[in-house]
């Protein structure tokens, strides 16, 4: 039967047919709903790990016990996970490892668009490349059997529009679970230098043997038209050169590492002028270069952002277009629409406080990002994940004064994914500095996943809910509040009372995301006539408060009714219309 | 049907474009065509400007509608039928949705919303389409079908049966919501083909 599935559930059900038992990974668009699929499939042990690196860990401990595993990132995931990938290459495994790399080219919700195919060849292990949802399926269970006969891990190298996009799947019965016995074998696996050294002669055979197995690759194909043009693609970038291009030749890679040398030689042979179509870097066309052979590649496009069939069509076969495109350009004008904290959410009163004291904000990633953005503008840095609290013993290092105007922000999922050893490191080195953990209960960012605070794991069984209070107590802070993000008096007192301390200070700013809170949404909050149009209270960047002419106004479809507005408002012109007022 | 159709679907993140995309695909595939949909996640939901694409024929490569190429644009909201305009053919048809909702920029005061929208617009080569849809799905019952009412409008200007659609809402909206959709969706068809 042919289901409509994006590229994340045809993953997870190709790890359902394939034998999968064990599935772990850290939530990151646009990986998430790979995992959040799997668990409808029976069988399979899924996991949200605190972060990627643990989660590789439990998926390579899982394939070395026998099991066929499958672990799940976005592709900055693959950069915390690196240290246990890079030495899996050397170990092996005994039941298959596939790790899927989601690749976010155009960074619709990223940070960065690091070419995750360089850590194929990086860390030397295969990579697999799908261009629709068929293949995304089809080749886990192509990954797991690569991994197996090879003996290594496998990365499956998916982006943004292959995750997101829905196209046809042909669904196929699963295999039986797949389970080896256990077998201890100290020298593949204890890789100390002795072991390592002789565990690095067979990688690079293995290597070799790759490459030949590339080259027969089933997974690789050449579709033929006109010889004169041959285009060597792979990925999405496949289903762009087919769409600008009907007529041409083209030699898709299935298999991007090891790159199958003796097929592209031999399909550059027959063609004309030979292509090289990517997205990002020139990663398959720099290998192309040094096999002596001449081809067209990058110069031609951005390695910046998406690659479009429009750009293909008009740096390989350009035409006149028609004059459409500015014939329909009537929008020099129309304001940008960046995305915004929810109405009611609780991030809200912590960076209009942040903001009112003019504090420099060491950031972080997660929803709260968004306190960055004007109004609210109260963020100096966001790097990576877990960033903020080591850049701020950073920034007290460089200047010791900056310990009494500057917080360190991050929330509750961060603090777990990466955040704990920064703060150890703050007791550790003397810092001084004030974190703050923005706990909303939940991993919202990616679509409100559970975490280890929030009571429940990811198959939606009860598990230990980690006392934040006394984690961060346990680990040498001494001075640790909690507080209500919705009394915006008590944050602000707070705040200015342990940024004076002259010791390392964290405070737990506490309330559920308006997603997982069972009290929301709340009745709208209405304007009154004493309102002056002052907009004190736009300055909280609320969605559901607009300013036209000379007043505030409410729009009630949007308010969640959190009544941060009542309380900023000096002329009492906001009421609630629920019952109580206040939270 | 041997030719390829796209259409976007453009909104604001939480105004149901995602449901509508799945309607709209359901249609494609009762008629047996091939369909790909994409549609965005993340960081661009919070509130953000949202895009779907949806494109069947017999078969479908990319999965991107690309500038100039839409048969259709439905905008769930009117600034966002101003930034995508372009995506359309000449003579493509653009739905709109009469709905403004201020992005944070105009609310902050820093950009403007424009006012004459529907009249810019209206000066294109294209087939305009404009309705208040909330408001239609009010008086069904529930602004939030509003999403169902484009829906509906949109049929009309296919040639794809009235059947092929009600069918592709049975199987895609939840049982004890489809009365609403349904009516929502025949609220949107029965206004006039083209303003
Ligand atoms: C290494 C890495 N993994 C995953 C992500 C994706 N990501 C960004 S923020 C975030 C979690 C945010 O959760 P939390 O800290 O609880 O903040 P919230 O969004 O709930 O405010 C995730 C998973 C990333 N950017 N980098």
């Amino acid at each position: 039967m042919n289901n409509l599935m994006s590229g994340n559930e045809a993953i997870a059900r190709g790890a359902y047919e394939a034998g999968v038992t064990v599935a772990a990974g850290y939530p990151g668009t646009p990986s998430t709903e790979i995992l959040e699929n799997i668990i409808q499939y029976p069988g399979i042990k899924a996991q949200w790990s605190p972060n990627e690196k643990v989660a590789l860990e439990v998926g390579l401990g899982a394939a070395i016990a026998g099991a066929r595993a499958l672990v799940t990132m976005k592709h900055v995931g693959v950069n915390v996970a690196a240290d246990p990938l890079f030495t899996a290459a050397y170990t092996g495994i005994r039941g298959g490892l596939v790790l899927i790399s989601a690749d976010d080219p155009g960074m619709h919700s990223s940070q960065n668009e690091q070419d995750n195919r360089y850590y194929g060849k990086f860390a030397k292990i295969p990579v697999l490349e799908p261009s629709d949802s068929q293949e995304a399926k089809d080749f886990v269970a192509l990954g797991m059997n690569i991994s197996e006969e090879f003996d290594t891990p496998v990365m499956l190298r998916i982006t943004t529009r292959i995750a997101h996009s829905q196209t046809l799947v042909q669904v196929s019965e699963p295999i039986q679970p797949v389970k080896f016995d256990y077998q201890k074998d100290a020298q593949k696996y204890v890789m100390m230098p002795a072991y390592a050294r002789a565990r690095h002669l067979v990688l690079e055979e293995r290597l070799k043997d790759l490459a030949d197995y590339a080259d027969t690759s089933p997974c690789n194909k050449i579709v033929w038209g006109d010889k004169s043009v041959g285009v060597i693609t792979s990925g999405l970038a496949y289903q762009y050169v087919r769409e600008a291009l009907p007529h041409v030749s083209v030699l898709k890679l299935g298999i991007v590492n090891p790159l199958p040398a003796k097929l592209i030689h031999e399909f550059a042979a027959q063609v004309g002028t030979l292509y090289i179509v990517e997205e990002l870097e020139p990663f398959i066309e720099e290998q192309v270069q040094v096999y002596g052979i001449a081809c067209q590649g990058k110069y031609l496009f951005s390695r910046i952002g998406e690659l479009s069939a429009q750009a293909i069509k008009a740096a390989i076969e350009p035409e006149p277009t028609a004059d459409t495109l500015k014939a329909l350009c009537v929008s020099p004008d129309v304001p940008a629409r960046p995305p915004v904290l929810c109405p009611g959410c609780p991030h809200r009163g912590v960076f209009y406080t942040l903001n009112q004291l003019k504090l420099v904000v060491s950031g972080d990633i997660g929803c709260y990002t968004l306190g960055s953005l004007p109004p609210l503008h109260a963020m100096d840095t966001c790097v990576c994940m877990g960033y903020s609290i080591g850049g701020a013993l950073g920034m007290e290092k460089a200047d010791a004064s900056m310990a009494r105007r500057m917080v360190a922000v991050i929330g509750d999922s961060t603090f777990f994914h990466s955040g704990l050893t920064g703060l150890l490191d703050v007791v550790y080195n003397h810092g001084t500095i004030t974190t703050l953990i923005l706990d909303n209960r939940i991993t919202a960012m990616t679509g409100q996943q559970e975490n280890p605070a929030t009571g429940k794991d990811l198959m939606g069984n009860p598990a230990p809910a980690v006392d934040l209070e006394a984690l961060v107590r346990a680990i040498g802070v001494q001075r640790v509040q909690v507080v209500n993000p919705f009394d915006l008096a008590d944050l602000k007192t707070v705040i200015q009372t342990e940024l004076a301390a002259l010791e390392p200070s964290v405070i737990i700013v506490r309330h559920p995301c308006v997603f997982v809170d069972p009290a929301s949404p709340k009745p709208p909050v209405v304007v009154n006539e004493a309102c002056t149009g002052c907009k004190s209270c736009m300055k909280l960047g609320c969605p559901s408060l607009i300013y036209s002419d000379g007043k505030v106004e409410v729009d009630p479809t949007l308010c969640n009714g959190c009544n941060l507005c009542i309380k900023v408002c000096r002329f009492g012109a906001i009421n609630s219309t629920g019952k109580e007022a206040g939270n | 049907m041997d030719k390829l159709t796209s259409l976007l679907l453009v909104g604001v993140g939480g105004q149901g474009t995602i449901l509508a995309a799945r309607i709209l695909s359901q249609v494609a595939l009762l008629q047996g065509l091939d369909v790909k949909m994409s549609e965005v996640h993340g960081m661009a939901q919070r509130g953000g400007s949202v895009v779907t694409h949806v494109k069947f024929g017999p078969h479908v490569y990319s999965p991107l509608v690309e500038r100039g190429e839409a048969d259709y644009v439905v905008a769930f909201e009117k600034l966002e039928a101003l930034r995508w305009a372009e995506y359309l053919k000449p003579d493509g048809t653009l739905v709109v949705n009469e709905q403004a909702i201020y992005p944070m920029p105009v609310i902050t005061g820093s950009a403007v919303y424009p006012q004459d929208i529907l009249a810019r617009l209206g000066q294109q080569q294209i087939r305009l389409v404009t309705c208040d849809a909330a408001n239609l799905a009010s008086v069904c019952g529930n602004r939030k079908a509003a999403n169902v009412v484009l829906m509906g409008i949109l049929a009309k200007q296919t040639d794809i049966p009235l059947a092929t659609w009600q069918t592709a809402i049975e199987q895609k909206v939840p049982s004890r919501f489809l009365d609403l959709n349904q009516q929502a969706f025949l609220a949107g068809y029965a206004l006039p083909a083209c303003v």
